[in-house]
This record gives structure tokens, C-alpha cells and sequence, in this order.
């Protein structure tokens, strides 16, 4: 699993975990692009950078089932705890995963 | 030599348990007081609940009477709240005056109940739901007839107040802030099987919803103001949100203070004089609400005070609900996880959900909901660590299936089964029964056998057995799969099934119809989500909520997203035709959002490429103050009508095409498919609008209308069938609609009508939109669910519908940090 951010420096809190819908994502600009942050069925959050590894597609806008993504562009089912593509592109790659805390009921996003 | 004194305070379930455990072990030891605030016995806090709802007395929950306290030499101050502790002098002190010296101190004050800092919290009427006496409070608010309750927070407590007042004869609705029900122990399957049950009990429930003031009258509660505005009156009001531990006694004598007051593995506090167990003490972090880890915590405190360093290494929790007739287990990692593989059965006759979550072949969590017998069983099997590769096939059926196949090769237990054995306990049919029918009537499938012996047809759990029969009977002649191609991996069934049963059983939300048809995964996946969420759309017009998150990006965004991220907007050019003044505004829209590309596309319309996300909504706002709206071309849906000038302008034209194109599209626009439609309209049969390669096409003749279907011009060609003639302007759009609603009840998701047509036939095509009443019922469905389909979706976007679908999270981190 590549971690985006080895050491973080600094939390920043972008937003209470209800402002993300069951089974969806929003984004949150970066200079270095965009992260996505994931809210799937059982109430879990995630967040990677919003980049596809296969096309580089925007992941915040696929289809969130369990514990995955759909990218948008070509479908590849990539997995929300490592970042890696699942199932037949298994190993093509991986999205980098961004440091993320819940403190009660407030996500902070941690970068370097 | 004197006894040491042991004094305890708190007279509550931990209290008395501690002491029991140190009796236990060596009653002769310590001369024991006991404080309690309470003026009561001790009781069985957890059983508050059947008390609630009229199911025991107090007198069935009491725990240690006074005969108890009286045998073991205890003496008990109840009704007595301790107020100081002197470490220096060892002695507690109450406020009524007592002073009671110890050597050995225990803490067991246990937990308060929060109470949310709402304005009105302070009104009659407002309790929490933590002792007898809010118990004896709710029973007297119930006594009013007609009277109605409020319950904030849906987890385990609040459902079983909710409950329990429903009982009583009040009318009770819970207040959750989450989206699921008790979301810290079940998924949202079980959650939402669960609000049915409790709906079905009398109990409504409201997720999603903030509390904002409890609304009084002459000072006493009339109703809780939620944050959306609405306000739902109630005589009396419960908060079951949550507790948090009694540490304040604790803190004031200078002990080390957590979240609870922090005691080591045998139970010490900083003080080593001084012990804690129970809900006001932590534990590596850890505070329990729960009371299986108390009676451990119990046990290790017991043997410090008796036999030496005891030794609580915290616990793994599992949960049960405690309402009649509602079945709930929950344990460990119930939602699953990454590395984590879910096992989900179904039983849809039955009200059943089971979820059973592996790690690395070990069962990690379950969530089981309408049949939680096998709940301590999955719960051993998780605490002990156990492999479970070996039971992986059967391990959702129980224990009991799984431990009577243990060791066998499952063929090969199945063989070995004597002819006389049941398989079936539902229906009681035994293994003979099954294999002769299969052998003398010739079966080969398992719905036939279910047909014939009635063998799994009912909760379905022999399934597996009977499949095997099937298979050992008839070898190599078996084919598990015999019917029609699954939806998705998440289910053994076909399209067809699926929406037929939609409708005839009535399922109405996606978590409905997974569970009605049995789905084998929690929540779907990206294949079936989109397809049930369009089934349902169209089998329950004007009712079914559309859920935004089983759409794809196109039809959630409601623009066609690109290959950088960005997105293209199509506003819809009826029958292809527009105008100055809507020309203009696309170019004010294209100079004023530095738009980078525009394009004319193949359907008669104007495309604008490469507009951000972010935008979308303004571009929008524009683009409808020119009276444009949404041409769908992101939508598997009705796309463009295209048209030629026809007899309007074309020396050939024989009909008003333009005019035909035009009426389709405004009466048709907004509709969904299972694929996009796109249709054409040609005013002769030179065919200037290529209708014979559209979805649905019309040529117009001398003599009326001729209307195609099943044209196809993308990856696949395929010029069009004739489907009909007509002579009239007013029955062409009958039948096309009439056409298109046939393909919107039968075609298959992501279905293309040609393929749809190559499937059903075009005689049974032709056969329902000939026939006049047909055709007119087709029609009139189509119109009703139109009434609810013509909405520009944009407009709704630009007053601010699904804003977060449109704008970042948050923009603090745009910027470096400098």
C-alpha cells in the first residue's frame, strides 16, 4: 500500500462525517489535486487521492459498493483501505491512500 | 485479629457482583459496607427494559434481596450518596452524615445517562431512560390515553424505551441522527430490517434528524423541534444517547481520570487502596457499557482482593436486542472491511439476514437479524480464533448443519445419509422422498424438485442438501445453473425475476428488494444497484425515492463526465430546432465559463466540453434563463428526437416531421429506460433524419406514419423493423409511447431496444401495441409516470438540490499551508 503522506505534520479538519452521503464521496482540493473521502454503507469513511491508477479518473465520482469504488471512466473496482485495483486489474497500480481521522464526528485530513 | 473493611460505592450490578466474587473466593476475609445512592436493592439494570414494556415486575429483576445482604454480613446504606473520600485517612464520608473508614476501597458508581444541552431539556416531561424511577416516569406518561413519545437515539437503548412505551399504549417515534438504526452493531441491511420490525411493533422512526429544541408548554415538554423544521409533539420525551462515566467523586479525590476512572489489569486504581470495576471505570482505553465485560472485570477484581494479582485483559463485546420477537445478534466487525470477506444469507419468508464477516479464515464479526440462534456460536468461534476454512460452505447455516456435515466431504455425507433422514425440516421431506422423485419423474432442476416435494421451498436453508441429492442422483447430468443469466454476481437471478417480483411483491427501496429477493451481499455492487434502483423507478412511478448513489456518475452529475474529470452540458434543442436568442445565451455561457470546446453533435443539438464540476450548477442557472433545460444526454433515457424540416420547408416533405419531432420530445423528455432511446423523425422516405437507425424511428408517407423499431448505429448497425402504419399524427404518438413503455417494463438493464426486440420477439411487440386497449393501457401508464419525469433537473440543481454533489468538501486545503 503506497501511503500518500508518510509522517503527518498536521491535521486539518474539513468537515463533519454527515456531510458525505451514505455510499458516496466528496472531494477536497489540494495543490496537489484532489483527495477523495468515502462514505460507504456501514458508515466508514476513507480517503485517497481522487486519481484512478489505470486513466487517472476521479474517483469521488464512481459508484461506492462495500467497501470499493467503480471508477467512473472504465469501471475498475479499486479498493478503499489500500488503493489497489481488485479483481482481473489486481495489481495495475495503486491510488495512494491520505491519512484520515474521525474525532467525534469531525474528519481531519492529514498531510505533510 | 479484626477483619479488614471493604467498603464499596455503588450498590448496582457491578457493585454486588464484585462482592459476590470476593465471597467466593474467601468469605471470612473483609467486614463489607456497601453505599448506594439508589434507595433500593440491587436490580438487574439490564432488565429495565421488560419492565418498560409490562413484561416483568421489579420484583423479577431484583438481584440481591435483603436476605442477601443480611446472610454475607453486609451492611447496606442505601439512599446514602458518598461525597468525599479521604485517601489520607482512609474514610468515605455521605452527605447524610455517615463516616466509614476502609482498608480496601471499590469504586462501582457506574455511568449517568447524557443529557443533550437542548434548549427545553430542562422541562417536566424530559427523562432519560437509566433507573427505575425514569422507568416509573414513562409509566405514568403512558397512562394518559392517546399520549405520544419521543425517543432521541436510536441505539440499543432507545429502541428498547421506544418499545416499551409502545407496549404501555403510547404512540412512540425514535429520533436518530445516523442513517441506520443502532449503527454501532449492525450494517445497514440489518438496520433497516430492523426499522421494519419496529414499525410493524408501533415504533416509527426518523433517521438522519437533528434535534433542535424541545418545544414546552406551562413547563412541561409538548414536543421536540427538529432542525429541517418539523416539530413532533410528545407528552414525554426520552434522550438514550449515550452514558458517560461517573468519575466525579473519583476526580475531586485525586485518582487518575480518563474517560473513566483508569484501573490496570487487576483492577487498581492509581491509589492501590482504591479499586474501580464496572462502567465508570477504564480499561486500556476502554470504557463498557456492556454487562458481559463487567462480570469479567468482576472476576479479576475478585482475585486481587482475595487470592493476589488478578488479572482482565478487556473484552470482545457482542450485543443482543432485547425486544420480543425481534431477533438481533452483533459482534466484532460486522461491517467487514478491507481483507475481509462477507457471508450473507437471506430469508426473505422469514424476515432473516445474516452476515457473517472472515479474516484471513477466521470469522471476525457477525450481524444476524430474525434468527439469532447461531449468535453464540459465531461469537465462540470468533474469541477462540478458531480456523474455519474447513466449515467456510456450511458456516451459514449454524451449528448444527455445520457440525452434522464436520469432517465429511460433503458429497459423501450427503450419500451417507439413510434414505429415511430429514432434509427438509420445514416441509418434512426426507432424502427418499427426493431422490425417488428425482429418479421416477425424471426432475433435473431444483425448482422442480421444490415443485414436486416442496423440498427447500420454504426458508430455503437445505438448499445445499438439496442440490447435492440432485447432484449425487443424477452425476454428471446435473447442471447447477439451468436458469436464466444472474443480474450480477450478488445473485442467482435473472432480470425477468427480478422485476416481476418487484411488483408483485411490492418491494419498494432497494434495501426492500435485496432483501425480498435475497441477495447474497450486504449492499450490491455497481452492477445491480443501478439496475434495481431503475426497476423500482419504474415499477412504483410518483412514489419510489430515486437513490442518488446506485446512479452513475452522468445521471447523478446530470452531465457526461470526461476523460480529465471535467464534464460536457447538452441543453436539449427540441426536435433539433432553436433560435437566436438561445444561441446567444450558449455563446455568453461558453465566453463566460472560458468553456473549451464546443461541439454541434449527431443528435441535432450543442455540446459544450470541458466544463468543471464546480460550474456545473451556474452553467445551468444560464442556461435555463434562456428557457433551456436538461437535454439528457448523460441519461439511459429518452436522448434527442431528430427531425427534418419535413412539409414545412421540403418540397418532398409529406407530413409536419418537425412539428411530430418537436411534440415527442416535449411529451417524452425526462423519461427513464433501461438504455438510452434515441429517436428520429423523417417527413419522407428519402429519411434526411436517419430514423431507420434509431431506437424508435418514424418515415412519414403520402399515407400516414410508418413507425420502426430496433435501430442500432454504434458498435453495433442494424438498420430498423416496421413495427406499424398508422394514419394519424395522434395515434403515431400513441404507439410510440405505447412501444417505448412496453421496453421500459420488460427490457433488461442496459438493454438496447434492438436487443430487447431480438429477445421477446417483434411479433409480441406488435401484438400489444396493435391491439387498441393494450396499446392504451401502455399509453396511460407511460403519461402517469410522466407527470412525475418532466422536471428539468437542472433547475432543481440551480435552487440548490444535492449541493454536495456540486461543491468540495471543504476548500482548506486548496492552498500550501504556508
Amino acid at each position: 500500500m503506497n501511503v500518500l503522506v508518510k509522517d503527518p505534520i498536521a491535521w486539518t479538519d474539513v468537515g463533519a462525517v454527515t456531510d458525505i452521503p451514505l455510499r458516496g464521496a466528496r472531494r477536497v482540493p489540494t495543490p496537489d489535486g484532489d483527495i477523495a473521502i468515502f462514505r460507504t454503507g456501514d458508515g466508514k469513511v476513507f480517503a485517497l487521492k481522487d486519481a484512478c491508477p489505470h486513466k487517472g479518473g476521479p474517483l469521488s465520482q464512481g459508484i461506492i459498493h462495500g467497501h470499493a469504488v467503480a471508477c467512473p471512466l472504465h469501471n475498475w473496482s479499486i479498493d478503499l483501505a489500500s488503493g489497489e485495483p481488485m479483481g482481473a486489474d489486481r495489481g495495475k497500480g495503486c491510488t495512494p491512500v491520505v491519512p484520515l481521522e474521525v474525532r467525534d464526528g469531525r474528519l481531519l485530513l492529514g498531510r505533510s | 485479629m479484626p477483619k479488614e473493611k471493604l467498603v464499596v460505592i455503588g450498590n448496582g450490578m457491578a457493585g454486588c457482583r464484585a462482592v459476590q466474587e470476593v465471597l467466593k473466593r474467601d468469605p471470612d476475609r473483609y467486614e463489607i459496607t456497601i453505599f448506594g445512592a439508589e434507595p433500593r436493592v440491587n436490580y438487574d439494570r439490564i432488565m429495565l427494559s421488560p419492565v418498560l414494556a409490562g413484561e416483568k415486575a421489579f420484583e423479577d429483576i431484583v438481584l440481591n434481596d435483603e436476605a442477601w445482604y443480611r446472610d454475607n454480613g453486609i451492611a447496606l446504606h442505601a439512599g446514602h450518596a458518598v461525597t468525599q473520600i479521604d485517601r489520607d485517612t482512609k474514610v468515605v464520608r455521605t452527605a447524610s452524615g455517615l463516616a466509614e473508614p476502609y482498608d480496601r476501597l471499590l469504586l462501582a458508581m457506574g455511568s449517568d445517562p447524557v443529557r443533550l444541552p437542548l434548549p427545553g431539556a430542562e422541562l417536566k416531561g424530559v427523562v432519560t431512560f437509566r433507573d427505575l424511577d425514569d422507568v416509573e416516569a414513562m409509566v405514568a406518561a403512558a397512562a394518559k390515553p392517546g399520549a405520544k413519545a419521543v425517543v432521541i437515539g436510536g441505539g440499543l437503548l432507545g429502541i428498547e424505551a421506544a418499545y416499551g412505551l409502545v407496549r404501555r399504549g403510547m404512540a412512540a417515534t425514535v429520533i436518530h441522527l445516523m442513517d441506520v438504526l443502532m449503527e454501532r452493531q449492525l450494517d445497514a441491511s440489518a438496520g433497516f430490517l430492523l426499522v421494519e420490525a419496529m414499525a410493524q411493533r408501533g415504533v416509527d422512526t426518523v433517521l438522519g434528524a437533528q434535534s433542535e429544541e424541545i418545544v414546552g408548554q406551562d413547563g412541561k415538554v409538548a414536543g421536540l423541534k427538529l432542525k429541517d423544521g418539523r416539530v413532533l409533539p410528545c407528552d414525554i420525551l426520552v434522550m438514550a444517547v449515550g452514558i458517560r462515566p461517573n468519575v466525579a467523586l473519583a476526580r475531586d479525590s485525586g485518582l487518575e481520570i480518563g474517560r473513566g476512572v483508569i484501573v490496570d489489569d487487576a483492577m487498581r486504581t492509581s491509589d492501590p487502596a482504591i479499586l474501580a470495576v464496572g462502567e465508570c471505570a477504564e480499561h486500556r482505553g476502554q470504557c463498557y457499557g456492556l454487562v458481559a465485560p463487567i462480570w469479567e472485570m468482576c472476576k479479576a477484581l475478585g482475585q486481587t482482593l482475595t487470592q493476589g494479582e488478578g488479572a482482565y485483559e478487556g473484552s470482545v463485546l457482542s450485543t443482543r436486542l432485547k425486544v420480543s420477537g425481534v431477533d438481533v445478534f452483533s459482534a466484532g466487525k460486522f461491517g467487514g472491511g478491507a481483507e475481509c470477506e462477507d457471508i450473507v444469507f437471506r430469508d426473505a419468508g422469514r424476515g432473516v439476514y445474516k452476515r457473517v464477516v472472515l479474516e484471513n479464515g477466521k470469522v471476525a464479526g457477525a450481524v444476524l437479524f430474525g434468527d439469532a440462534a447461531d449468535g453464540p456460536w459465531y461469537f465462540d468461534l470468533m474469541k477462540s480464533g478458531a480456523q474455519v476454512a474447513d466449515i467456510r460452505e456450511t458456516l451459514i447455516f449454524g451449528q448444527s448443519v455445520t457440525e452434522g456435515l464436520r469432517g465429511l466431504d460433503p458429497s459423501a455425507a450427503v450419500a451417507a445419509m439413510a434414505d429415511e433422514a430429514e432434509v427438509c425440516g420445514c416441509n418434512g421431506v426426507c432424502k427418499g422422498e427426493i431422490t425417488g422423485a428425482i429418479t421416477g419423474q425424471g426432475l433435473s432442476t431444483l425448482d422442480s424438485v421444490r415443485a414436486v416435494t416442496k423440498a427447500s421451498a420454504s426458508c430455503g436453508s437445505c438448499t445445499p442438501l438439496v442440490e447435492k441429492l440432485l447432484k449425487l442422483t443424477l452425476g454428471d447430468g446435473f447442471q447447477a445453473q439451468t436458469g436464466p443469466k444472474p443480474v450480477c454476481g450478488c445473485t442467482p437471478k435473472g432480470h425477468d425475476e427480478v422485476r416481476r417480483r418487484i411488483v408483485a411483491e411490492g418491494l419498494k427501496s432497494i434495501p426492500a428488494a435485496m432483501q425480498g429477493l435475497e441477495w447474497t451481499t450486504p449492499d450490491g455492487c455497481a452492477s445491480c444497484r443501478p439496475a434495481l434502483n431503475y426497476y423500482l423507478l419504474c415499477a412504483w412511478p410518483g412514489e419510489y425515492r430515486d437513490d442518488k448513489q446506485s446512479r452513475f456518475i452522468n445521471e447523478r452529475a446530470h452531465a457526461n463526465i470526461q476523460k480529465d474529470g471535467t464534464y460536457s452540458v447538452v441543453p436539449r434543442m427540441w426536435g433539433g430546432m432553436t433560435s437566436a436568442a438561445e444561441l446567444r445565451a450558449i455563446a455568453d455561457v461558453v465566453e463566460k465559463f472560458d468553456v473549451p470546446a464546443v461541439k454541434v453533435t449527431g443528435g441535432q443539438r450543442i455540446d459544450l466540453l470541458g466544463v468543471r464540476k464546480d460550474d456545473l450548477p451556474a452553467v445551468w442557472a444560464d442556461l435555463n434563463a434562456a428557457g433551456m433545460v436538461s437535454g439528457h444526454a448523460y441519461a439511459k433515457g429518452l436522448r434527442t428526437v431528430k427531425t427534418c424540416v419535413g412539409s414545412d420547408w421540403c418540397r418532398f416533405g409529406t407530413q409536419d416531421s418537425t412539428g411530430l419531432g418537436v411534440r415527442l420530445e416535449k411529451f417524452m423528455w425526462g423519461s427513464w429506460a433501461p438504455a438510452k432511446v434515441k429517436l428520429a423523425v423523417s417527413g419522407c422516405p428519402r429519411n434526411c433524419a436517419e430514423a431507420t437507425c434509431k431506437d424508435i424511428g418514424v418515415i412519414c408517407v403520402d399515407s400516414g406514419y410508418e413507425i420502426h423499431v430496433g435501430g442500432a448505429a454504434g458498435l453495433h448497425i442494424q438498420g430498423t423493423e416496421v413495427l406499424t402504419k398508422v394514419v394519424t399524427e395522434d395515434e403515431a404518438v400513441w404507439t410510440i409511447c405505447a412501444v417505448t413503455q412496453l421496453y421500459r417494463e420488460n427490457g433488461w438493464y442496459l438493454e438496447r431496444i434492438y436487443k430487447w426486440m431480438a429477445r421477446v420477439g417483434l411479433e409480441s411487440i406488435k401484438a400489444q401495441v396493435e391491439d387498441p386497449e393494450a396499446r392504451k393501457a401502455l399509453y396511460d401508464r407511460f403519461a402517469y409516470s410522466q407527470r412525475f419525469s418532466r422536471i428539468d433537473p437542472w433547475a432543481e440543481r440551480v435552487a440548490g438540490r444535492h449541493a454536495e454533489e456540486f461543491n468540495p468538501l471543504s476548500r482548506r486545503m486548496e492552498f500550501a499551508p504556508s
